[in-house]
């Protein structure tokens, strides 16, 4: 009994451990470790070599007032001269112009489009100077949820226009932001990642920065605008940016020309007083902004456009088209159902629409029927009416010819009546001459 | 102006009997000095241009400690205010009673149609106000509250003039003296300085705007006053810079603009040309722009007025005008309608060729 109930204790306990061991199996995640090395830490490596074979690409939008420094900063960014023509100012609107380079830093490829806003601010109405700006950006999301959607697709090579920065380029008044930029950027800031900057800021004393930049801000955080924040997530980046942040919006001068400083040729701007070094942290932001913009958040911007304000989009377009993720019921839906729901719809509507339209036929051919026969009769009445009116003058034109006839036959009794009778006349007048 | 203080003897052949006349520049100028002078000022241009700093630096004063500025959001929808700033300055024992006039909110909504209109308006009721003063019957104290001068603001940040820059100085070139500025000046090097002047230059010809020009200087003025004339008229539109505070440069305190690369000196003729326009304004020009605001704009006003005046009479046919004025033989009814028939022929056909002469230059662009 001893042994038996040793047994059965020892297999209890024996049970109990193996439930626990399973059911912690179930519920979290081992962290078991290596015997040796097996390899799967170049897996970020294979990643990169394969988004370096594949190439990169970036879309940057440039929004702000014609001549305002656009193009410039474009060429000292990207340490290139892209070609580019002055604007007039006298366009009647603002319209968008893409053009899409390719260029390569040791082996990485870039394909690079900017977006120019060509006569912004230019307008002397700009109620509607954001409309084709939001359009655009509209646009490219579209083409590429229609790539997503389609049965057949490739995204792995489609040319990605969808847009990851827009510098928006506020100018150099000191005070602060203008009507225009508030407003735009507003319609603006749910669809695309901003960083705002001040243009032409060498004409922005130290103390005066200082003022402007935290007006600035105070203006976006007060109308609620949200401008692009530099992510404070990652250990590796989040010291820096989050110090960058604090130094928005970005002052910055731009500059193509080369000047001696010193024993150095900096790119700078020459003034009688003195030179402006485009590089010189002390003199502008421009560092800052290359830093962030291109070394430091590239893949992070192209993240957000993808998971943040691509997806608003995506839901906002499907959400209008009547797809929903869960049904009254709160299952979720299927696809397929979906689909077959909205095309029996669809043909409903289509068959409708035919009826419609047939009916639509039908009525009109009545119609015109009914007038033809109306005409008709109308005619028939003229004909008739004419009819009778040419019998009755037949009928006129008959009596009168009787009459005449009548007449001619008096007229001719009477004539031969006359010439018997003259013709016995001079008989008679013989016959008493011989008597 | 020293010069007038000089007199020569007169060198009459006849009579070598000293008249005296020669003495009237220095009476007029003891008299003018008692009657003390008035000018009025008009600025223009967007917010944040420099208009009120550039005020200051020319007059050497603060007219605008306690000024409130309105945010972006308060801009939006903004209308034009007109405000004047009265200050009277003394210098030397002469009196000068200068009005400023400040347009804020032009150009600063989002929708700036006729945004000048208010400040044609001004200028006009100024005119009319004036008009009736003069033609009143009591004419001992009458204020001059004309603007004698606008000086317009151009943003130095584009490539030239934009519509609305065109829009106003159109507006009001037959109205008022226009003073055309290329501001804060301290954005552009000297060679897009050059660039940016001879663009403005040529789209004001090109757009027939009339703005401000310096009279033509008398033939007998010595070479080095005729170059400076000519230098100066060639250095129009005048790029400004200007400053509130006080800096050390070279030794000297002077007005200027602290940067981490150097210092702007406003009175530093080689950083920028406003020792040009306060010379020109103040110091040589001013009391020519008054002239030319009484002789030409008011006179232009005036008769308009008149005309519009005794056609109105004319169709109602009366004959007593309300004003004392010379009556003028007015033309009957019918062919003052022939008159207007054409005058509106004209304006049709000018007004085909205007848009004839800009579908071509849009297909040239």
């Amino acid at each position: 009994k001893l042994t038996s109930c040793n047994f059965i204790s020892n297999f209890y306990s024996r049970l109990m451990t193996y439930i626990f061991h399973m059911s912690s199996i179930i519920n979290e995640k081992r962290n078991l470790s290596l015997g040796g090395h097996v390899g799967f830490d170049s897996l970020p490596d294979q990643l990169v070599s394969k988004s370096v074979t594949q190439g990169f690409c970036f879309n940057i939008l440039c929004v702000g007032e014609t001549g305002i420094g656009k193009s410039t900063l474009m060429n000292t960014l990207f340490n290139t001269m892209f070609e580019n023509e002055e604007a007039s100012h006298y366009q009647n609107g603002v319209y968008l112009r893409p053009r899409t380079y390719d260029l390569q830093e040791s082996n990485v490829h870039l394909k690079l489009t900017i977006v120019d806003t060509v006569g912004f601010g230019d307008q002397i109405n700009k109620e509607d100077s954001y409309k084709p700006i939001v359009d655009y950006i509209d646009t490219q999301f579209e083409n590429y949820l229609q790539e997503e959607l389609k049965i057949k697709r490739s995204l792995f090579n489609y040319h990605d226009t969808r847009i990851h920065i827009c510098l928006y380029f506020i100018a150099p008044t000191g005070h602060s932001l203008k009507s225009l930029d508030l407003v735009t950027m507003k319609k603006l800031d749910s669809k695309v990642n901003i960083i705002p900057i001040i243009a032409k800021a060498d004409t922005i004393s130290k103390s005066e920065l200082h003022k402007f930049k935290i007006k600035i801000m105070s203006e976006l955080v007060s109308n609620g605008v949200q401008i692009y924040q530099f992510p404070t997530d990652d250990e590796a980046v989040s010291e820096i940016n989050a110090s960058m942040n604090a130094h928005l919006p970005f002052a910055v001068v731009g500059s193509v020309e080369e000047v001696k400083v010193g024993n150095k040729t900096v790119r700078a701007r020459q003034y009688p007083w003195g030179v402006v070094q485009v590089e010189n942290e002390s003199h502008c932001d421009f560092v800052k902004l290359r830093e962030m913009l291109i070394r430091v958040n590239m893949e992070d911007l192209r993240e957000q456009t993808h998971a943040r304000h691509y997806e608003l989009y995506r839901r906002c377009k499907l959400e209008e088209m009547g797809f929903k993720d869960t049904d009254p019921d709160s299952q979720p839906f299927s696809l397929q159902e979906t689909y077959e729901a909205k095309r029996k719809e669809f043909l409903g509507d289509l068959q409708r629409k035919e009826e419609e339209m047939r009916q639509m036929f039908v009525n009109k051919v009545k119609e015109t029927e009914a007038e033809l026969k109306e005409k008709e009769r109308e005619l028939h009445d003229k004909f008739e009416q004419l009819k009778r009116m040419h019998q009755e003058e037949k009928r006129k034109v008959e009596e009168k010819r009787r009459d005449l006839e009548e007449e001619m036959n008096a007229f001719n009794r009477k004539k031969v009546a006359a010439e018997t009778l003259s013709l016995s006349q001079p008989l008679k007048k013989d016959k008493d001459k011989k008597k | 102006q020293m010069e007038i203080l000089k007199y020569r003897r007169s060198t009459c052949t006849v009579e070598k009997q000293y008249v005296g006349f020669a003495t009237l520049p220095n009476q007029v100028h003891r008299k003018s000095v008692k009657k003390g002078f008035d000018f009025t000022l008009m600025v223009a241009g967007e917010s944040g241009m420099g208009k009120s700093t550039l005020v200051n630096s020319l007059f050497l004063t603060d007219l605008y400690k306690d000024r409130k500025l309105l945010n972006a959001e308060e801009r939006i929808n903004q209308t034009v205010e007109i405000i004047k700033h009265t200050v009277d300055i003394e210098e030397k024992g002469v009196k000068l009673k200068l009005t400023i006039v400040d347009t804020p909110g032009f150009g600063d909504a989002v929708n700036n149609n006729e945004c000048w209109k208010p400040i044609t308006d001004y200028i006009d009721q100024q005119f009319e106000q004036y008009f009736r003063d003069e033609s009143g019957l009591n004419r001992k104290n009458i204020q001059d509250n004309r603007v004698h001068c606008c000086l317009y603001f151009i943003p130095p940040f584009g490539h030239g003039l934009r519509p609305v820059d065109v829009e106003f100085m159109k507006a009001l070139h037959e109205k008022v003296n226009i003073i055309p500025l290329i501001a804060k000046a301290d954005c552009l090097t000297p060679n897009e300085i050059k660039k940016l002047k001879d663009r403005i230059r040529e789209e004001i010809d090109k757009f027939g705007i009339k703005v401000y020009q310096f009279p033509e200087c008398d033939s007998d003025e010595d070479e080095e006053f005729k170059q400076l004339d000519k230098e100066l008229k060639e250095c129009t539109p005048f790029a400004v810079i200007g400053s509130n505070t006080v800096v050390e440069a070279r030794g000297q305190r002077v007005r200027g603009r602290l940067y981490p690369w150097g210092i702007v000196e406003v009175e530093n003729q080689s950083h920028c040309d406003f020792v040009k326009l306060r010379n020109m304004l103040i110091r040589s020009h001013m009391h020519d722009l008054k002239d030319v605001t009484c002789d030409v704009h008011y006179e232009n006003y005036r008769a308009q007025c008149i005309q519009e005046m005794t056609s109105k009479l004319a169709q109602d046919n009366r004959m007593e005008s309300p004003i004392p004025i010379l009556p003028l033989s007015t033309p009957d009814v019918d062919t003052e309608k022939l008159i207007k028939m054409k005058d509106e022929e004209l304006k049709r056909m000018q007004e085909m060729l205007n848009k004839m002469q800009q579908q071509m230059h849009e297909k040239d662009q």
